[in-house]
């Protein structure tokens, strides 16, 4: 018989551990579909090793990459500490972007030092307000945010394919449903001239921390972690419950409107309704990887960034459909779960006795 | 105004709302199933790509429509075998690993297709469910073309809601299943397995939900595409709280929400481009919310919802 | 002495299990007989949990053996790790907190399991037949046919003994049965279990209650520190002793020095609570509790303490009424505004309520002062004054953990309530709100419990007291108040106040009819 024993501290090591080897586990459970597929299974994961880190060019692909999952890795690791589950952060990154836009193409003309701050707030208060629905159906009517959440992914997503078929449309795009560019002075900087990587990896870094300090030091962070663990004895205690909730829903759908605005000022430059290919999800996978720590967010959407860009390039040079990177990131997602009852419990085998 | 009076007065548009409502059905009464032994399974909308792609890809390979009904099913048990394992006897967080068995399943079902077909330009088809030819009925005015738009596996869902709703109010498993969602210790205090219990209510509604898919596949469509399930998962959550988790009301949800996303469809047509196509599209998904913010407050969640049961704990 | 003419139905024989480094149960054996009531007795920790969950199957014993009398009267070995067979053996056990499903009603709770899981139908005739007639026999009456959330306590305790005859138990276990029951009730319950041990049912009678057990049992078996200490006839045994047995020590008595009340501190005037609805609420209730005086309120759990509580504890508003607090006027919910009232609250549940299990024990000592100047300077906690304050807390209220740092779930149910309590009493609060302080704790703890309201009351502070168990309410109130049906009697003194009395109070009837 194999019994859990709860841990009263848990090593930060163990912690670690339980994410790197959730990925390694991830990748050898890939293994099987992948050469249930015919595909030589050594070669795709070495070239998908070299396409995620092979050259600096591979990196800064990967870093690119990461850039939008940080944002919405930290957006889901702060939600579901506090037990709101944000299932919506799709959502609300499409929000951001389409707040870039609004702001960032023409409707304010501005010196970059005003402009780009006023962007990244416009997107990071869409985000937030989007959020602050499904918080306001949850603390007022007891809805279940996360059905919320996610159909809200969609009627977000239709909304866009109207504004930028419809009153944003960009007439120069002959055609293609996509806004307006956003104006020079509304851009993120690239970091390093002829690459795609820009100050949006900064911003993401910075935020992490940021969250990191805001969470373990100060009192609302404390709050937010006790009406997260224990509702109904931090409200005992007297604690602002429905506040703190708010503000963790402000907090999370404003860093998921941080990665659209992020995308949109920092990479593509305009909107599109293919913007995120599922970055919303991707950062569930991320914050469960990171095991809700802020810090850890940072290394593991680099990780999942890493294979994303790996079995893209993988996938051109021998054919094996890119779905594979999707599913090396449910595996780790269900690797990590499993992973993390060695975190919390110790795992003591008992003995059968005679009886 | 008289036109989009006159569209509830179509047969076709009576037809076409059984044919909507028919997956969700399969799907809000899997979700229910799930979620009366106390399991949410947010796995719900990868079962249905998986069990959508499954079951076209078992009868495209030469079985028989009924085999790939059977295939679809069984694919969407192991998918249950797979979030019930983790969330009963593991005890793990139901919402997340809901969410991960979703993407499993997605990526399971696209990568098996694009290794199928690694480059076709148009999805390959099969033949799917013909129409059903029903005596007597099928002669009448008005029903008759309703019925004659039908295929036998909306028969069959609407025989699963007939046979769960029988099972959970008239056998001894049904009150067992009852049970374990409200207070696992008293179904472990008798004798019975929680977890047998719940790994089984997961395997058979994550087999009902994965039905679900396969219907769009085999019946309502004949290809798969990438992309088809696009939300329907989600909505059958939502569905069944607002089916209050009794198949009964789970069948008129379903038929709600299929008359509505039929109508939305019509009006679109008559409205001809003057309000944005979009507009529409999104009344499913806000009258989805709606529905459930509406019964939210006085829904009776089983007791036992997410919570995990270790025994001998108490 | 004769030998017992009766048949064994039940022998454990050299039962041990050793969790890591504590053994829980060392090498213990239990002899019943049919038509004998056996009474378990034993604190919290004792070991009479683990020794029947391996009985039930919840464990499996690491030595000893488990055997019971098949139908033949033969005794056979009991295989381990299984409810299943323990109920087809023919035991049945009855919980503390009732195992029943709420959203299915008594008879389907009676039946559940019962029948072939996967046949097409519920046999319900035949069934119903077979609890009508048990119900005739047994006395015990309930409606079979609502669901079990709207049955009395009561109700759904004999729904919890039905369950066990339908299945024809021959060992009957009642854990703690009259916990919840008024003493009527419980000599209500008392008499049931004679009559049934006329039948030939053999009974375990598991308490803390000495005079219960000593009323209704034969035989006693005290568990203390996993072992047996005593296996003995009630017949020429006393309180004093079996308490002493239970604990291992004298006990001495509880000292309550005298103590002159002052101003009321807590003043309710006609005030209700809750709406007119639900079960648990108070009606026009008058209350004062004054500084320095201990005030008890006793009653069946669920009568109106709970809104009592929730009203001094900031959880609930007054509907109508007047409440006040030293003077000042009670408005809306508002729990930190109780407490910088000077109310210092121990909730009833302790994990629900009272700790945040993955918090530290400094952040749970800290969790309602957080926003002090103390613990905080511009929105920043002080981490490093956060953890000297609570250093300093598990040194005066002797709270056994690795430190301060430490998860309080991994701490025992005593330990956690310090914590609770250094809380509640660290800045010396006019008014205690004490509810259900020692459920669940041991006597170490217990005492520990009392000592602190006593010191409280002694240093000035009015105290709220609200419990279910009599003994503790007239062994540390000064006046006690009963509730019953959200209406609350006027406080009594507890000098020559009579426990029948209160307990015919707790069951509806007025303190005049009781006089």
């Amino acid at each position: 018989m194999i019994r859990f024993v709860p841990r009263a501290r848990t090593p930060v090591w163990l912690t670690v551990a339980v994410s790197v080897g959730s990925g390694l586990a991830a990748l050898l459970l890939t293994a099987v579909p992948l050469a249930l597929s015919g595909a030589p299974v050594l070669a795709a994961f070495v070239l998908m090793a070299q396409g995620a880190a092979g050259d600096g060019f591979a990196l800064a692909e990967t870093l690119t990459r990461a850039t939008p999952l940080i944002f919405t890795g930290l957006a889901a690791a702060v939600a579901f500490r506090a037990k709101l589950w944000n299932i919506g952060a799709e959502g609300q990154l499409y929000a951001g972007a389409l707040a870039t836009v609004a702001l960032g193409a023409g409707l304010i003309e501005a010196p970059a030092y005003i402009l780009v701050p006023t962007v990244l707030i416009g997107a990071a208060a869409a985000g937030a307000a989007l959020l602050l629905i499904p918080v306001l159906f949850k603390t007022r009517f007891g809805a279940d945010e996360v059905v919320v959440t996610l159909l809200m992914n969609f009627i977000v997503l239709l909304f866009v394919q109207m504004m930028i078929e419809g009153p944003m449309k960009d007439e120069m795009a002959m055609g293609w449903p996509q806004s307006a560019p956003v104006l020079d002075e509304a851009t993120l900087p690239k970091l390093v001239a002829g690459l795609r990587l820009h100050w949006g990896l900064v911003i993401a870094v910075v935020a992490a921390l940021a969250l990191h300090i805001f969470i373990t030091r100060t009192v609302w962070g404390f709050r937010i972690r006790a009406v997260g663990e224990n509702a109904r004895a931090a409200r005992y205690a007297g604690l602002p419950v429905g506040k703190a909730m708010a503000l963790v829903g402000v907090l999370s759908g404003g860093l998921a409107g941080l990665a659209g605005a992020s995308e949109v000022a920092g990479l593509k430059g305009y909107l599109t309704s293919d913007l995120s290919p599922g970055f919303g999800y991707a950062g569930i996978v991320v914050a469960t990887l990171a095991n809700l720590s802020p810090l850890g967010v940072v290394p593991a959407a680099i990780f999942v960034a890493g294979v994303f860009v790996g079995a893209d390039s993988m996938s051109r040079a021998i054919g094996v459909s890119n779905y594979l990177a999707d599913l090396v990131v449910a595996f780790a997602l269900l690797s990590v779960l499993v992973g993390g009852l060695l975190t919390r419990f110790r795992i003591v085998v008992v003995r059968r006795g005679t009886a | 105004m008289w036109d989009a009076f006159d569209i509830l007065l179509q047969a076709n548009f009576w037809a076409a709302t059984i044919r909507i409502a028919t997956p969700l059905i399969f799907g809000v009464l899997g979700a229910l199933l799930c979620e009366r032994a106390g399991v949410l399974n947010l796995g719900i909308e990868g079962i249905f790509v998986a069990g959508a792609m499954s079951g076209w890809l078992a009868v495209y390979l030469g079985l028989p429509l009924w085999g790939g009904v059977l295939v679809a099913a069984g694919v969407g048990a192991l998918f249950g075998l797979i979030h019930g394992t983790l969330t009963v006897p593991l005890g793990l967080s139901q919402h997340v690993t809901g969410i991960g068995v979703t993407l499993l399943a997605t990526s399971v079902a696209y990568f098996g297709y694009r290794v199928a077909f690694p480059n076709v330009a148009t999805p390959p088809r099969i033949e799917p469910f013909a129409p059903l030819d029903v005596p007597v009925l099928g002669e009448l005015p008005f029903i008759g073309p309703i019925l004659g738009q039908q295929t036998a596996f909306t028969v069959l869902a609407f025989a699963c809601v007939g046979i769960l709703a029988f099972v959970l109010a008239r056998t001894p498993l049904g009150l067992a299943l009852r049970a374990v969602g409200d207070n696992p210790e008293a179904v472990e205090a008798q004798g019975l397995s929680v977890v047998g219990l719940r790994m089984g209510a997961v395997m058979a509604g994550s087999a009902l939900m994965a039905l679900g898919g396969a219907f769009l596949t085999l019946s309502a469509f004949n290809a798969f595409y990438f992309g088809m399930i696009n939300g329907r998962g989600w909505v059958c959550i939502a569905l069944t709280v607002f089916a209050s988790w009794r198949p009964g009301k789970a069948l008129l949800g379903a038929l709600l929400f299929g008359a509505l996303d039929a109508y939305q469809l019509r009006l679109q047509t008559i409205t001809g481009g003057a309000v944005p196509s979009q507009i529409f599209l999104m009344l499913p998904y806000l009258f989805s919310i709606a529905a459930l913010v509406l019964v939210a407050r006085r829904a009776d969640y089983p007791r036992a919802l997410m919570k995990p049961y270790f025994k001998g704990q108490r | 002495m004769h030998p017992d003419p009766r048949p064994l139905v039940l022998s454990l024989a050299g039962i041990t299990k050793r969790f890591g480094p504590l053994t829980a149960n060392d090498q213990i054996d239990l002899d019943v007989r049919a038509g004998e009531i056996v009474a378990l007795l034993g604190e919290n920790g004792a070991g009479k949990t683990t020794l029947m969950s391996i009985l039930f199957g919840h464990y499996i014993a690491d030595e000893g053996t488990v055997h019971i009398a098949g139908a033949d009267g033969q005794l056979v070995p009991l295989p381990g790790g299984s409810a299943d067979a323990a109920l087809k053996a023919g035991i049945g056990m009855v919980h503390q907190h009732f195992a029943l499903a709420e959203n299915l009603t008594g008879f389907e709770n009676i039946v559940l399991g019962t029948q072939p899981l996967f046949s097409l139908t519920l046999t319900r005739r035949a069934a119903r037949a077979k609890i009508e007639r048990l119900m005739a026999e047994s006395g015990l009456t309930a409606d079979l046919d609502v669901p079990v959330a709207r049955l009395s306590v009561g109700e759904q305790q004999r729904i919890e003994i039905l369950k066990a005859l339908y299945r024809d138990v021959r060992v009957l276990i009642l854990d703690e049965p009259t916990a919840v029951l008024t003493p009527q009730e419980a000599d209500g319950l008392a008499a049931t279990v004679r009559a049934l041990a006329g039948r030939g049912l053999a009974v375990i009678f598991i308490s803390h209650k000495l005079h219960e057990v000593l009323a209704l049992c034969e035989r006693v078996v005290v568990l203390r520190g996993g072992a047996k200490v005593a296996d003995r006839p009630t017949a020429g045994a006393d309180r004093a002793m079996l308490a002493e047995l239970m604990v291992g020590r004298a006990i001495p008595p509880r000292e309550r020095p005298p103590s002159t009340p002052g101003a009321p501190v807590l003043s309710l005037k006609a005030v209700s609570v809750g709406s007119p609805g639900q079960r648990d609420r108070l009606e026009q209730a008058d209350l004062d509790v004054c500084a320095g005086e201990i005030v008890g309120i006793a009653g069946v759990s669920g009568n109106g303490q709970g809104a009592l509580a929730s009203l001094v504890a900031g959880l609930a508003a007054p509907r109508e009424g007047e409440a006040r607090i030293a003077g000042a006027r009670l408005g809306r919910a508002d729990p930190s505004g109780r407490i910088a009232a000077g109310v210092g609250r121990i909730p009833e549940d302790r994990h629900r309520d009272g700790t945040v299990g993955a918090l530290t024990v400094a952040e749970n000592y800290v969790l309602e002062s957080i926003s002090e100047p103390e613990n905080q300077s511009g929105g920043f906690l002080r981490r490093g004054a956060i953890r000297a304050r609570a250093q300093e807390a598990i040194a005066a209220f002797d709270v056994r953990c690795p430190g301060p740092d430490a998860a309080i779930r991994a701490l025992s149910g005593g330990n956690m309530q310090k914590v609770v309590l250094a809380r509640a009493l660290a800045r010396e609060p006019r008014l205690v709100l004490a509810h259900q302080p020692t459920r669940g704790l041991d006597i170490g703890a217990t005492t520990d419990v009392h000592r602190r309201l006593i010191a409280a009351r002694g240093r000035g502070a009015a105290v709220l007291l609200i419990s279910e168990d009599l003994d503790e309410l007239f062994a540390l109130c000064d006046r006690i108040a009963v509730v019953h049906a959200g209406h609350l009697s006027p406080a009594m003194d507890t000098q020559g106040l009579d426990v029948r009395t209160v307990g015919l109070m707790m069951a509806g009837h007025g303190a005049g009819e009781a006089a």
